[in-house]
Order: C-alpha cells, then structure tokens, then sequence
C-alpha cells in the first residue's frame, strides 16, 4: 500500500481526533491534498476512525465536490444556474471548453484542469460566475474564460490569478476576492450601524428564560424558508433534556437565486456570532456549529480569524464576557456541494459526517438533533436579527413590518433587472413595488422563494411579500417578457432530480416523470390529459416525500400551471391521435430491419 | 384498477349487450388464465356481455365496436403494436391487464441489451443452441421485433391498469362488474397486495 498515502490518511485523521463523526471534515481535507479519496484512502479512514469502509464511501459519493477518481489539481465549476444561463453561461462554458480543448466533465490530458458544472453557488447577481477550486470568479465572458485558462496553463493555482477584488470585505487579506457585495438597500436592522456587543450583553444579564420570552414576544419567524417561530424553537430546545445543547446555524444557501447569507456572513459576522451566542445562553447549550456550504469556501479563513478574534475578547470561550458558568464556542462545518444539506436533518446528518440523508421526524431536531442532542438549527439571517432584538427590544422590531410578519427581509433579486443584489425591506413589500426599486421593467414572471417557492404571473405583481401571503427564504428572479417559462421550469425541474437525496421514490423517481411530461408538453407532443397527470402526480410527490425537497419539488410545475396555463394550452395538441406521440414505430423497428436485411411489410 | 381517465360508462346505450374483446401481446398467457379462472362466473359474464374477437373463442376481426379491451403483454414486435392499434380503433376502453402489458415484464428484461446481440445470443452464441446454418430465423412471415419492449400506455393510451402477474381472477371479475355497472371501483387489499 501506498505508504505516502497512509501518513497522509492518518495525519488528518489524528487532526480530526480520529473521530467517526468528523468523516466530513476528513474526506474534505483529503480530497484537497490528494485530488480525490481512492479506494484505497476509504479503507484507511475507515480502519483509522473504526468505522465501516461504506460509511466512508457513502459520504465521498455522496457531495458533489468530493470524488473516488482523481480529479485535475484546478477544478472548474461553471455555474449552469437558469440565472447564469440567462447571462450567456453557455457561451462561457464554451469557451472554457474550447481553451481547455475539453468537454464538461473531463479532464485535460496532463491532468492539471478538470471542467465541470455546478447548480447555482450564490452570485447570482454577478452572473455568469464559476468556482474554480475554492476561488469565485464573476461576470465572466468569454473573452475573461480564454484569458483565466490562459493564466491556469501557465501556473496552475486560481490564487494566482489576477482579480479586480471587490468592495468590503471581499478585499480582506484573508478573502481576497472578486466578488462583489451589490448591498443595494440597507433597512433599519440587519445593514443599519449597531453597537457591537450590545445584545449579547444584554442577553447575559437576563436569565435564560427571559431571552426567550423578548425572541417569542418579537414575533420573529425563521428566515430560511420555513418561517417557523424562532423563540418557540429554542422553547423545545430550551426544555428538551439532556446535558449538552447545540446551536447549529444554517448557512448552506443552496435555494436557487439565494445569495443574501453570502453578503451576511461577509460584512454581518459580528450580528451573526453574536446571535448565536445568546441562541446559546438562552437554550443552555455551550457550543455551536456554522454549515458553511462548500461554496462559500472562499470565506472560511476569514470567518475562522474573526473568530479567534472573538475568542481573544471573551465574546468566545470560557465564561463568555465574565458570565460565570457560561462557555459557548462555535466552529465551522464546511459542505460539500449539496443542496439538500440545507434541509435542517440534513444539515445534523452532514455535520455527524455522514451522507447528508434527511431524517425521519418526529423526533425534531429540538428534541433529538445533533449528535443526538436538544439543537436548534437557525438561518443565518435569523440569528444576526436575534442580536439586534436584544440590542433594541422586541417592541422595536414589531414596530418594523406588518403586524403578523415583523421585521424585515433581505432578499436576493436577479434575473431581468437593472440592479441586481441584496435589499432590506420590511417586510409587506407590494412585488409591483420592489420591481420598481429595481428597475425591472417588462417583467414577465417572477420566482419567489427559489423554484422551491412559486412562480407568478403580471396578474399577481400585487401581492405582497410577507409570512401570510408571499413568504421567501429570499430568493427573488425575475423573467423578462423575452423569457421562455416552461424552458426554465425544465432547468429547475433537473436542479431536483440532480439534489435530491435518493430515498424517496416520489421524489426520486417522480420528479423524473415529471420533467418527461414536461418535455412531452414542450415538444408539442402533449394532449390535456397530460396537464391532469403533471397536477395528480406533483400532488402526490409533495404528499408522499419525505422532507422539504421532494415537497416543493413540483413547484415550478405546478405554479406555472395555474399562473401560466395559458402557456401550457398553447402547446397542447388539439386533434387526438390513435398512438401515442411519442411513440416512433419506425425508429423502433430500425434495429431488426438492419439485421433481417427487410423492411417491414405493415410500417 | 388504476385509473387513467375519466371514462363515461356506455351502459343504457340501446345496442344491447356491450362486447368485449381480449388480446394477448408479449404475455405468456397466464393474464388469459386468470380470465377463465373466474370458473363458473364466466356464465354470468356472458349474460353481462358478448365476447368480440378474443383467442378466447377465436375470433379474430372485430365485429363490431366494443366496449372493453383486455390486453395481455407489451408491444415486442410489429405485429404486437398493430394489434393494439386495431384494439384502441375497436374499444371504448382498453385496459392494460397484467406486469407485463403494465411494465414490459419478464420480456422487457432484453431492454438493455442491443437487439442484434439479443437475437445473435438466442439463436447462434447461446450455450445450448444447436444451430448448424447459424441463421437467425427470417422468414418474411415473421413480424419484427422492435428494438426493445414497450408497456402498451407507450405505445397507444390506455384508460386502465390492473396489475399482477397475473391479476388474480377476482381482481379482473371485480374491475369488470363495476365497470359494467358504472361503479367505482374499490378493490380489498388482499387483492392489490403483492408480496
Ligand atoms: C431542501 C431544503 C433546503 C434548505 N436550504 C436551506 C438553506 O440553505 N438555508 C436555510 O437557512 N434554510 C434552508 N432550509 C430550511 C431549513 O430546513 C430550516 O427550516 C431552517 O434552516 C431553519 O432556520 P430558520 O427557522 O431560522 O429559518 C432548507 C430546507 C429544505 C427542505
Ligand atoms: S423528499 Fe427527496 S430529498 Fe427528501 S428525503 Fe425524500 S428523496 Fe431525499
Ligand atoms: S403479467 Fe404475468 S401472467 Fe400476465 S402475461 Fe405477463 S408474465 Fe404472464
């Protein structure tokens, strides 16, 4: 056996205490010195931290970011998200391949690059954008492909590769990238000047109970999607039993169109650390976790040294601020290129170092979460507007929004706009509104929530974004009238079938009939009874599955087919046919009429 | 039965009896089987209905139109799919009985593999074939196979389902009488339970 390999193996296993639950963190580390976790590599883990070798290689074939077979020393992962897509990533991606003189997937001959693509990694305001190893690059064109490829050939190390950096943090010695911020609009809470420190120590000086009465009496709903009542989450956390409680924070920000946390933990760490701190005072658990989704890799360093930093001033450690008895800590757990890992069981499940599989509930998260623990998973969103809660109070913030939706909301907006990026708007924002803040003229649809939320019509351009009628984890698109709808509802119809977990068969399979339904429609195939069967069948996907993403799957199918029926009654065939369309006798009998040396006599 | 489509029921038309018809595709007959295993029920189904072309009772051009088609098997040949295109002219409504007019079944296990192979396997290569002239049988009689097995809602529409392998006879006798009498369906789960 390779004997380099196995140091290798087990240095990083050591680092990680040999610990089974740590696999994650050990098949990422190895994959970056290596190139890929070989089979071989599996088998050390496994005997290292005395697991089961399918453990092992359960997890490395499940991230997208992580690999058996070896893999260039650059990586290229063009964003192939419908937004980037809108901004001409298909001419990008060809010119990528055309320099590299390699199709996606492959790698070229002297092993050095490998082209690959990747659903959306959050940028989609500066769209078209790739990944290349652990670096961003944005608003990429195809004359800024040839020149990246170009400067890879010379010296293969995406560090190397000159940049205009961005604004803010970005520039940060330790980030040190191009990425820009585009905060577009800063409301009273998030992006408004606040006193660092204040909420924490004012959290510290009420008992833990009280800090959960102020979150429950603010009215805050999670910010993630799902809008569930925070102070009630950390109530069943709070009282669940069990001697040691995690915080886990939710900064996975896989949802399609999603890029707000990017912007959070870039210039919000402090609101962020902060909130889950007193999250941690206030349920009585003493450490805390960050899911750092592999994308936002290019972070890592940055956040690790804020950290220390907090570590250096007690707002970290031991007896955190001088409150006896109270320890918090937090580290970082990086993904790996899932989306369905932003699903809060599994997000616990990767972050136990294993495959990223939704669990079974009840028991929730709050009873039983990681390791086995009372945990409460939070957005990021949500818990940097925790600390400002303690900072100015509860009544404060329900003065903000509506009456059942307090607060505000940051939402990513791109698509067919003049200016994409992040807004902070109270929430109860009219879309007719927010289209005009960002100067989206000829709107044709707009996707609310990602493609897991809905898809609406101009007719609809008068509702209102907040808890009771639009809810948003904030992810906004918008489609000009030059859009082809049921073309983008197939593109996000192949994000589901590419991210989920497997489990299901509604979801695994169903989602798969789906899109072929779809595609029937589309190619001018389809008859009505197919509208009925994409409506009975994505009902009963969203009936059947079992978490989150298999739920919302069928929803650009299905809001589309009410707000955009008109779109799909265009396509449908008026006169019936006695075969199926899709049907080709011909095509099929073409096999036998070459080995028989005959045509067919009836067709 | 799985339904498919709403289907209105012909009953109260003046033609008199509804007709039936039965074929058997890519089956091994075994769907047929079940048929006349609904035993002595056959009588009261023949005073409910007039059997139309059927291996049943041979005959083999439609009278007339029917009511209900029966289909055994998938479409693995030419001649399979005119059949059922000559059923889907002749009924109101064609049911898919059994795995394998459903799925393909047993015959579909050939889908993944090439059709020259398949055949080449089956009468040359294969280790008990005995086959001196290494010929593949071509007889210009013989119908085509096509280049894999079709589930017959592939190839025309089909109104309903009643899988099995085969549909125990209750099951067929149930789907029948509520079809004929405008009923829904509501099958015990012994009868849609298959392990
Ligand atoms: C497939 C899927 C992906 C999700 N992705 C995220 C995500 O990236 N970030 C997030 O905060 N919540 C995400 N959620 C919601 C989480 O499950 C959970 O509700 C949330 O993190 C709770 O935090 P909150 O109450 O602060 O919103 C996702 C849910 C599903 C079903
Ligand atoms: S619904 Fe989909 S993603 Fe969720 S557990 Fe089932 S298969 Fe996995
Ligand atoms: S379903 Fe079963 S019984 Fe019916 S034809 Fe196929 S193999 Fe025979």
């Amino acid at each position: 056996m390779d004997n380099k390999l196995e140091q290798a193996v087990k240095q990083i296993c050591d680092e990680c205490g040999n610990d089974r639950t740590r696999i994650m963190d050990i098949v990422i580390a190895l994959q970056k010195s290596q190139g890929c976790v070989s089979s071989q590599a599996m088998d050390l883990i496994a005997k290292q931290v005395n697991a089961h070798r399918v453990e092992v290689e359960g997890v490395v074939s499940f991230y997208a970011f992580l690999s058996k077979d070896p893999k260039g020393k650059v990586v290229i992962r063009v964003c192939t998200d419908v937004v980037d897509r809108m901004k001409g990533v298909n001419e990008v991606g060809q010119a990528f391949q055309a320099e590299l003189g390699i199709g996606l997937g492959e790698t070229t001959e002297d092993g050095n690059i490998t082209l690959e693509h990747t659903p959306c990694i959050g940028m989609c305001d500066q769209a078209p954008a790739a990944l290349i190893n652990d670096e961003v690059f944005t608003n990429l064109s195809e004359d800024k492909a040839k020149a990246i490829v170009q400067a890879l050939k010379k010296d293969a190390d995406p560090k190397k590769i000159s940049i205009e950096l961005g604004d803010g943090n970005n520039a940060n010695e330790l980030v040190k990238s191009e990425v820009k911020n585009n905060i577009c609009k800063k409301g009273e809470i998030i992006f408004a000047d606040n006193e660092s420190g204040a909420g924490l120590k004012k959290a510290l000086e009420l008992a833990p109970a009280d800090v959960i009465k102020e979150i429950k009496e603010s009215k805050l709903r999670g910010r993630g999607g799902a809008g569930f009542p925070t102070g009630l989450k950390w109530d069943f956390a709070s009282k669940a039993e069990g001697d040691q409680k995690y915080v886990l924070c939710n900064a996975d920000e896989g949802e399609p169109g999603t890029f707000k946390d990017r912007v959070l933990l870039t210039e919000r760490y402090d609101l962020l650390f902060e909130g889950m701190t007193i999250t941690g005072y206030a349920i009585g658990a003493n450490a805390g976790v960050i899911y750092l989704r592999g994308e936002y890799a290019y972070l890592r360093a940055f956040l690790e040294n804020k950290l220390v930093e907090r570590r250096d001033k007690n707002l970290l450690g031991k007896n955190v601020l001088g409150k006896d008895g109270f320890d918090f800590d937090i580290r970082i757990q990086m993904g790996a290129g899932a989306y369905v890992c932003g699903e809060e069981t599994a997000l616990i499940s990767s972050c136990e170092g294993m495959r990223g599989d939704p669990k079974n509930r009840p028991p929730f998260p709050a009873q039983k979460g990681y390791l086995g623990c009372p945990t409460v998973v939070n957005n990021v969103e949500t818990l940097s507007i925790v600390t400002r809660i303690m900072e100015k109070g509860a009544a404060w913030f329900t003065g903000i929004g509506t009456e059942a939706s307090a607060g505000t909301k940051i939402l990513s907006i791109s698509g067919d706009c003049e200016a994409p990026g992040v807004y902070e708007f109270p929430i109860g924002i009219k879309i007719e509104d927010l289209l005009k803040e960002v100067k989206a003229e000829n709107a044709q649809a707009v996707l609310i929530g990602g493609p897991a939320g809905q898809i609406i019509s101009a007719t609809e351009f008068n509702r209102y974004i907040c808890f009771d009628d639009l809810a948003t984890g904030g992810a906004i698109v918008i489609f000009g009238a030059q859009r082809n709808i049921l073309e983008i509802v197939n593109e996000y119809m192949d994000f589901f079938i590419e991210e989920n977990c497997g489990y299901c068969t509604p979801c695994r399979v169903g989602n798969v009939l789906l899109k072929q339904r779809l595609e029937k429609i589309i190619s001018g195939k389809g008859e009505k009874a197919d509208l009925d069967y994409l409506q009975d069948l994505g009902d009963s996907v969203i009936l059947t599955s079992r978490c989150g993403l298999g739920q919302t799957s069928p929803n650009p199918i299905l809001t589309t087919l009410k707000n955009f029926r008109s779109l799909y009654e265009g396509l449908i065939k008026v006169e019936k046919d006695i075969m199926e369309p899709t049907f080709d006798v011909k095509a099929a009998l073409n096999d036998a009429e070459t080995v028989a040396e005959r045509q067919s006599v009836i067709y | 039965m799985i339904r498919n489509r709403s289907v209105r029921i012909l009953r109260g038309k003046k033609m008199g009896k509804p007709k039936i018809a039965t074929a058997s595709l890519a089956g091994c007959f075994g769907c047929h089987m079940s048929i006349l295993d609904i035993d002595d029920r056959i009588l009261k189904l023949v005073e409910l209905v007039d059997f139309d072309k059927s291996p049943v009772n041979d005959i083999k051009k439609f009278t007339g139109r029917c009511l209900v088609g029966l289909i055994e098997g998938g479409c693995a040949n030419e001649e399979n799919v005119h059949v059922l295109k000559y059923f889907r002219e002749n009924c109101d409504i064609l049911i898919s009985v059994g795995d394998c007019a459903i799925n393909g079944g047993v015959p579909a296990m050939r889908n993944g593999i090439p059709l020259k192979e398949c055949l080449e396997e089956a009468y040359i290569n294969g280790p008990t074939v005995y086959n001196p002239s290494k010929q593949i049988p071509n007889d210009k009689e013989i119908p085509l196979c096509l280049d894999k097995v079709y589930p017959c809602h592939h190839v025309v529409k089909i109104d309903y389902y009643l899988p099995g392998c085969p549909p125990s006879a209750d099951t067929i006798w149930e789907a029948l009488v509520a079809l004929l009498n405008g009923k829904p369906l509501d099958l015990p789960y012994e009868l849609i339970k298959y392990d």
